[in-house]
């Protein structure tokens, strides 16, 4: 194929088209949004701003913002408190919840919410269509579990109901001492049934979208940003602080730092954005605020495999661990060392001592086992997945810990994170790093999955007795002694059985100048309702 | 006709490669819905799996994936279950694309000049000089050049914001990370390319019959000498094209690159399917459209 000049001419002409990019350039900053009154980073792009989608508390903190439940967790203690419901009457065996509406509740778009909204989005969140990951949470409704699983399929006989526009009855199977907090968790959350209805999976990306929180969904661009807007009809919209809000997604942390140092964000709110090289210096800044929360970091021990069904063996590995070494050497932000897996600081609930750091007991009970010395004691695995260096380092620490006081030759598998939850489902490890971030306030939550055949459970381990304190403990409604219940349950759990080895107490550390960004209070459940904060206006 | 053949050939080309990054992303251990987090019951995995049709046959799904495709669909991201695939091309996209384009045009403006200048003044110091910057472009990784001129320009000295993208001014920083090393290249092979051609019988031709030796770099052997500068940029404009994940993620900036890299670490089965699929369009188009370049440059070269 021969090109004639006249072609070749038009080419030459066409070198301007190098320009192009220039030209996008010039005309795609044409469009200049107003400046964000709060810029937050908040986490990696969140999944879903759909309650019933969304499982990671990161994506939670922004979806509580838009969809707001019957409760709502308080700023400063993360206590649930009244939000769509104003009030609320427990039945005295605790079965049944009768929540009052506030009778001045609008969806942002002007329509009234109702208490059919509530019925609807509950339904809709154990709806097998759905396909909600977090259901559960609504397990605890009667038959609850029967719909979203599909042995009953008519919806009515879900034990929530309308008896009128104002009035949601929510009838349990057993009494839940943390239903309430439940009711503050995002899938319980009340969403727009009309969008939902008319147009499906794509009800978030239509405008307006109507939402029952204190934000409205101005923007969402993936990678980019999320733009809230203050929404005018919230109930209590007098006390929303900001009115504009930007949310960044940002990976990561060098690149979350130098931003908030230039001071193009104010606020950053997750504990994996603090360069980890960096950590020492930076804890001892004003503007870095560390504090501990609801979430245990542990071990898992498959239970199934040999030598590990052995508790001396469980007990010896957790007997030779110096927790305080990993805590203070290797993840140095102010991390509390823990022998029980329940953390400080859940409502009603104080653990028992589990086992300490006794390298002598740990040997004694290695060679009852039949492993003198670690003599005879299979090779076996750490396992630790690829979503941050700590789980690796700690993981070096404790294989020299193993290896020094007991003699054992331990080798860290290390895979990648979406590998990696699939081996703990299939009990293909030895042992595990593992962690639970409470779901509520209530020692149940870490002590619950552990009965025999649980999804979290995880270890292979079932103890008949086990299950049966953690059912009575939650048919129980006297506090005390619901505790004491409890606490023999994690006794079994941390002193006798050991298939999970607590190593420490999560801490949640943020970082925002206090002279400059106001509404933000630690708390055990590192919730920080996005309405209540706010840029402190200079003085001027 | 050439090129109409070309085309052609491309699509059952295209359909290999879309069949094969199916095949092996479904194959990889590990799947989209696995979390640290186990559901409440064994049917709520079920129910998520039914919902978009995991739970069928590989090949009925592969199938079923053709079919949407030809409607323009690349299905519904499983990640990012409010995405579409195509919106995560639409949004992400002419982002990585501008930034890309500029690094291109960057890579051409600093890597041209440097390497007809080392070339001209072959063996003299302006050649020594450009030779080791254009080494060193080439040598320095981008993840560490961008943390680089990021404490420099944005941190030390204030000239620059540091990551976003918002404004030109935050276009600079990323575009010289990503351009530079392209630069480089640009500038090593654009050298070696002109003293060949100066060296080629027709410059000494050209030089005998009394052409300015300026006319003679410029215009003759300039052209010849821009075809190896020509067919490495096509790869490397589909290269730019696409996104660097490296420079999207320190960068912050909204670009596919980072889709790319995160949804094969999610087993984001569609995005990684869709995204692939699009690469390997700019990747065959590009390389179509460097052929057709060299018909126009150079004189010598026919298809028939």
């Amino acid at each position: 194929m021969v090109f004639n000049e006249r072609v070749r001419r038009k080419f030459r002409r066409a070198r301007f088209l190098f320009l192009l990019p220039l030209v996008a350039v010039l005309f795609g900053c044409g469009h200049h949004e107003p400046p964000a009154d709060l810029v937050i980073i908040n986490n990696v792009e969140p999944e879903s701003l759909d309650p019933a989608v969304i499982v990671a508390q990161a994506d939670a903190r922004i979806v509580l913002g838009v969809f707001e439940g019957l409760t709502r967790f308080n700023a400063v203690d993360a206590h649930a408190e009244p939000a769509l419901a104003s009030s609320w009457e427990i039945s005295p065996d605790g079965k049944i919840y009768t929540f009052h509406l506030r009778t001045n509740l609008l969806w942002s778009t002007g329509e009234p919410i109702t208490s059919a909204d509530v019925v609807y989005s509950w339904i809709r969140a154990l709806d097998p269509k759905t396909a909600c990951r977090y259901a559960g949470q609504l397990y605890y409704l009667k038959n609850g579990e029967e719909f979203n699983t599909g042995k009953i399929t008519n919806a009515a006989l879900v034990g929530v109901s309308a008896p009128d526009k104002f009035t949601v009855r929510a009838e349990l199977h057993s009494p839940t001492a943390f239903f309430l907090d439940l009711c503050a968790f995002q899938t319980l959350a009340v969403v727009p049934r009309q969008a939902i209805e008319k147009y499906g999976d794509r009800w978030l990306m239509q405008k307006p979208v109507p939402v029952s929180g204190a934000y409205e969904l101005q923007s969402w661009r993936l990678n980019d940003k999320i733009r809230l807007k203050k929404n005018p009809n919230y109930w209590d919209a007098l006390n929303t602080r900001s009115d504009i809000i930007d949310i960044l997604p940002v990976g990561m942390a060098t690149t979350a730092l130098n931003l908030y140092e230039r001071g193009q964000v104010d606020v950053v709110w997750d504990k994996n954005l603090i360069p980890s090289e960096l950590m020492d210096v930076l804890l001892k800044r004003p503007d870095f605020h560390a504090f501990n929360y609801l979430g245990t970091y542990f071990i898992r021990i498959n239970v199934t495999r040999k030598p590990f069904n052995d508790p001396r063996v469980r007990k010896a590995l957790a007997l030779a661990i110096d927790k305080e070494r990993i805590v203070k050497k290797i993840a140095r932000a102010n991390q509390q060392a823990t022998s029980h897996i329940v953390p400080p600081g859940t409502r009603n609930y104080t653990s028992p001592e589990g086992l300490g750091y006794d390298p002598q007991l740990a040997r004694k009970l290695l060679a009852e086992a039949g492993f003198p010395d670690g003599k005879g004691f299979p090779r076996f695995e750490y396992l630790v997945d690829s979503s941050s260096t700590l789980h690796e380092n700690i993981g070096v620490e404790i294989q020299q810990m193993w290896h020094d006081e007991l003699g054992l030759q331990v080798d860290i598998r290390k895979v990648e994170t979406q590998v990696f939850w699939g081996m703990w489902a299939r009990l293909e490890f030895d042992v595990s790093r593992a962690g639970w971030i409470g779901d509520y306030n209530d020692a149940n939550t870490y002590l619950g999955m552990f009965v025999t055949g649980d999804g979290n459970n995880e270890t292979g381990w079932g103890n008949a007795h086990y299950d049966d304190l953690i059912r009575q403990a939650n048919e129980q409604t006297d506090v005390a002694k619901r505790e004491k219940i409890f606490q023999d349950a994690e006794s079994m759990l941390i002193r006798d059985e050991l298939p999970i080895i607590p190593l420490y107490i999560y801490t949640g550390i943020n970082y925002f100048d206090t002279n400059k960004v106001a509404g933000i209070w630690e708390n055990v459940l590192d919730e920080h309702p996005l309405q209540n904060i706010y840029r402190i206006k200079p003085k001027s | 006709m050439y090129f109409l053949r070309r085309l052609f050939y491309a699509v059952p080309l295209l359909l290999v490669i879309s069949a094969l990054a199916f095949a092996l992303v479904h194959l990889a251990p590990g799947g989209p819905f696995d979390s640290d987090r186990a559901p409440a019951s064994p049917e709520i995995e079920r129910n998520i799996k039914a919902k978009y049709h995991l739970d069928e046959p590989i090949w009925k799904q592969y199938g079923r994936w053709l079919g949407d495709l030809t409607h323009g669909d690349f299905g519904v991201s499983l990640k990012y279950r409010n995405f579409t695939v195509n919106d995560i091309i639409a949004q992400g996209l002419p982002v990585s694309a501008t930034l890309g384009g500029l690094a291109f045009c960057f890579a051409m403006a600093v890597g041209l000049p440097v390497g007809f200048l080392t070339a001209a003044r072959r063996g003299q110091w302006q050649d020594y000089i450009g030779g080791f910057f254009s080494v060193l472009a080439v040598c320095i990784p981008n993840f560490v050049l961008a943390p680089l001129l990021m404490l420099v320009f944005a941190m030390k000295i204030k000239l620059f914001p540091v990551a976003l993208w918002e404004s030109p001014w935050h276009m600079v920083l990323p575009v010289i990370a990503l351009g530079l090393y392209f630069a480089g290249k640009v500038s090593r092979i654009f050298r070696d390319s002109m003293i060949a051609a100066a060296q080629s019988e027709f410059i000494t031709a050209a030089r005998a019959k009394g052409l300015g030796e300026t006319t003679l770099l410029f215009k003759h052997a300039f052209r010849i000498a821009l075809l190896p500068v020509v067919s490495y940029s096509g790869p490397m404009l589909a290269d730019l094209l696409t996104g660097s994940f490296i420079i999207e993620n320190f960068f912050q900036i909204p670009g596919i690159g980072v889709s790319l890299i995160n949804s094969s670490l999610n087993r984001d089965y569609t995005v990684v399917v869709g995204l692939s699929l699009l690469y390997a369009i700019l990747l065959v188009g590009l390389n179509l459209a460097v052929d057709f370049a060299y018909t126009l440059l150079d004189p010598r070269v026919k298809y028939e």
